[in-house]
């Protein structure tokens, strides 16, 4: 009897690790493409989710079906993240070991530890042999880590104040040219009961494209890559001013109130309601602005922009400096099943991307564009491109060019600056102290 | 005795299982976020041991200690709301018409989702435009409280949705406990010419008292690891003013690939909840005893 039940009880234990071990193992192939049925399953991960990036994603999937048309035996498993939990996920992916096949990923201090650990293969014989001279310069260098490059650039991007000229008409404002031309547009709105500027400073990044355009135009166009350089110290007076300007602007009222609580899609609600007059973003916002069937004809009449004021007295003189940089680029994963594919639907993704995106969708691409053959194409589009062509800089956003750590630093840093929880001494002094601590490691 | 011995191995074989499990899915990681702890890991390149060198910097970092306090003032209020359950589980136990209906009308709020919570108390805080300014200003005040996005009332501003989120599930508890006290023991008491009042404070607390202590340490633990409407609602903004152990931990740990601090600050966050677990339970003894 005892027997029996302790038989029953054995076999219970081994049933049970059976059904653990099993699960473990079919986790471990999921992360991987695997072949089942004579097809090639690659998986492929991007954060254009189809509600807030309806562009793009169509875009993607399009070129996703051609490939998978010219490539029969191939299938392309896609997931779809919005891009705060696609950061998070491709995170843990890494740490456990399991990114997918190929996948997107933001420049710079992002990339660093996924190419220098071994998770992204290089693709340097692509880029060689299939992409010579075809990115705009800048764009492959921020996935490069000593000599190896480890994405395909996607994106450029620039950021431009944003405005609703109808606003601007209606109260007799001027595009500002100058920092107090801007501030006094901004009393002009104030008074009339309309936002001058929506910002999302919750996220922190948005609100620090006003900082980082303030440190260009007031300490010079270099002053940030040399801040991350080591070059200058982010204590470095033109940087305190900058914060300083920052916070004048928020003591004035210039901003959308409560903007700390705000993400940066709440925040762009506020410009396309048309209830905040500017917006400082970058050109991926372009679509909503022009082409997106989701805004309405007459709000995308309204929609024009200009570039950052010049600060008066200060080192950045040229207003064709710009803040920006690339966004996403494509890396093919190193423990990648079927590696070839996955470089083959890279090139292919990347390419047919630089041929489509202006025209289909209204993304800038990091590949080269030939203005002379583009039809029917919003004439916003070709003074962005001219702009990018005729820029004397553009300087790689700080918080992609700074590690991780010093860019979540810096994103607090931001919000803090926004609600006033730190003087700009205080803003500059911390992360210069991150940076002091970087450097020693 | 023979039989009492095999007995004991058969259970010993019965249990084997599920303490496979436990350790595997609860112990050996709390020991390896313990070991994660001792290094300089970036999550995915290599790791390098680096002795105790995160639980010093733990001890110093002033920003544990203010998210600490931050957990522990949730527990404090949710310790406290228990209370006001206790008082409208009282009344729905007491025979009331419709007390069924309104049971399950508390259950609603623990049958979303977290982030559905977090999104429509976002939308009901909006400074310009969310519901409860809407009703301030048309009721003529000129100043309207930023709410998440102020640092002094933010915090205190996510305390109200979690509160309210668990509400249902503590007056059900609380309920069930209630309902089964005998009801000759009420019956008695109210022949003795006791009042409703007394019944409750007199007769049915101390019954429940058991499930009281259950309780309080349920609010109190589950408070310290609180994370989801805080990192869906302020993210631990503005500033850190609503930081909390738990999303101090995520954001050094996935926020700035910082995977051993991280697991420094989880096992500071254990270390804490196992005092605050012990403190109760022998403060709680200590009462009743007298």
């Amino acid at each position: 009897m005892i027997k029996r039940k302790a038989l029953t009880a054995l076999t219970l234990i081994c049933l049970l690790i059976g059904i653990v071990l099993t699960g473990c193992s079919s986790e471990g192939s999921s992360g991987d493409g695997s072949a089942s049925g004579g097809k090639i399953h690659l998986k492929f991960m991007h954060d254009w989710p189809k509600g807030s990036s309806p562009a793009y994603f169509n875009l993607v999937n399009e070129i996703i079906k051609d490939f998978e048309d010219k490539h029969k035996n191939v299938k392309i498993d896609v997931e779809v993240l919005n891009p705060d939990q696609y950061r998070d996920k491709i995170k843990v992916l890494g740490a456990s070991n399991e990114l997918p096949d190929v996948g997107l990923t933001w420049s710079n201090g992002f990339a660093k530890p996924f190419a220098t650990g071994g998770q992204f293969t290089p693709l340097n014989d692509i880029i060689d042999k299939d992409f010579k001279d075809q990115f705009v310069p800048g764009t492959v260098e921020s996935y490069t880590f000593d000599g190896k490059s480890y994405a395909l650039p996607m994106e450029m991007n620039i950021t431009y104040i944003f405005y609703n000229k109808e606003i601007f008409k209606k109260y007799h404002i001027d595009v500002p040219k100058t920092f107090d031309e801007l501030k006094q547009a901004g009393e002009v709105l104030k008074k009339n009961g309309v936002i001058p500027a929506t910002v999302g400073s919750k996220d922190g990044w948005p609100a620090s494209m006003w900082f980082m355009y303030l440190a260009d135009r007031i300490g010079g166009p270099t002053i940030l890559t040399d801040v991350i350089n080591g070059k200058v110290k982010m204590t470095d007076p033109a940087i305190v001013k900058a914060a300083q300007e920052v916070q004048n602007l928020v003591d004035d009222g210039f901003f959308v109130k409560g903007n700390t609580a705000l993400s940066n899609d709440e925040a762009k609600g506020y410009f396309l309601n048309e209830k905040a007059a500017m917006f400082l973003t970058a050109t991926w916002e372009l679509p909503n602005f022009t082409t997106s069937p989701d805004t309405s004809k007459a709000f995308k009449e309204k929609v024009g922009y200009f570039k950052f004021p010049l600060y008066e007295g200060g080192k950045g003189t040229d207003i064709n400096s710009y803040v920006g940089g690339p966004g996403l680029g494509v890396f093919v994963a190193e423990n990648s099943k079927h590696k070839d594919v996955a470089k083959d639907f890279a090139t292919y993704l990347v390419k047919e991307w630089g041929k489509r995106s202006v025209e289909k969708a209204g993304i800038l691409p990091a590949t080269k564009v030939n203005t002379d053959g583009l039809k029917n194409v919003h004439p916003m589009y070709l003074d962005v491109l001219k702009d990018i062509n005729e820029a004397s800089n553009v300087t790689t956003w700080f918080d992609t060019q700074a590690s991780p750590n010093v860019s979540e630093l810096h994103h607090d840093m931001m919000t803090a600056l926004f609600g006033k929880q730190v003087t700009p001494e205080e803003f500059a002094q911390k992360q210069a102290d991150a940076l002091a601590k970087e450097a020693k490691k | 005795m023979k039989t009492v011995m095999s007995k004991k191995s058969v259970i010993a074989l019965y249990v084997l299982p599920s303490l496979i499990l436990v350790l595997i899915l609860i112990y050996i990681p709390i020991v390896l976020s313990g070991y994660y702890g001792l290094t300089d890991w970036n999550g995915v390149g290599k790791m390098k041991f680096i002795g105790l060198d995160n639980y010093i910097t733990l001890i110093h970092d002033k920003l544990f200690w203010t998210s600490t306090w931050h957990s522990i003032l949730l527990g404090l209020f949710s310790v406290l709301s228990l209370i006001g359950y206790l008082i409208v589980s009282l009344i729905l136990a007491s025979k009331l018409r419709g007390s069924n209906l309104l049971r399950k009308i508390y259950i609603i709020p623990m049958l979303l989702s977290s982030v559905a919570i977090a999104q429509l108390w976002v939308k009901i805080y909006d400074p310009n435009n969310g519901m409860i300014n809407s009703i301030l200003t048309s009721l003529g005040v000129e100043h309207t409280p930023l709410w998440l996005a102020d640092p002094k009332i933010a915090l205190y501003a996510i305390f109200l949705p979690i509160v309210w989120q668990y509400a249902g599930f503590y007056i059900i508890i609380l309920y069930a406990a209630l309902i089964n006290v005998p009801e000759e023991l009420i019956e008695a008491a109210r022949i003795d010419g006791a009042n409703a009042f007394q019944i409750a404070y007199k007769i049915k607390i101390p019954l429940i008292s058991g499930v009281l202590k259950v309780l309080v340490i349920l609010a109190v633990v589950g408070s310290l690891k609180y994370f989801d409407l805080i990192y869906v609602m302020t993210g631990g903004g503005p500033g850190h003013a609503s930081e909390v152990m738990a999303s101090y931990m995520y954001k050094e740990a996935f926020g700035k690939f910082n995977f051993g601090y991280g697991s420094a600050i989880g096992f500071g966050l254990l270390v804490i909840s196992m005092a605050a677990t012990w403190l109760i339970q022998k403060f709680l003894k200590t009462k009743s005893d007298d």
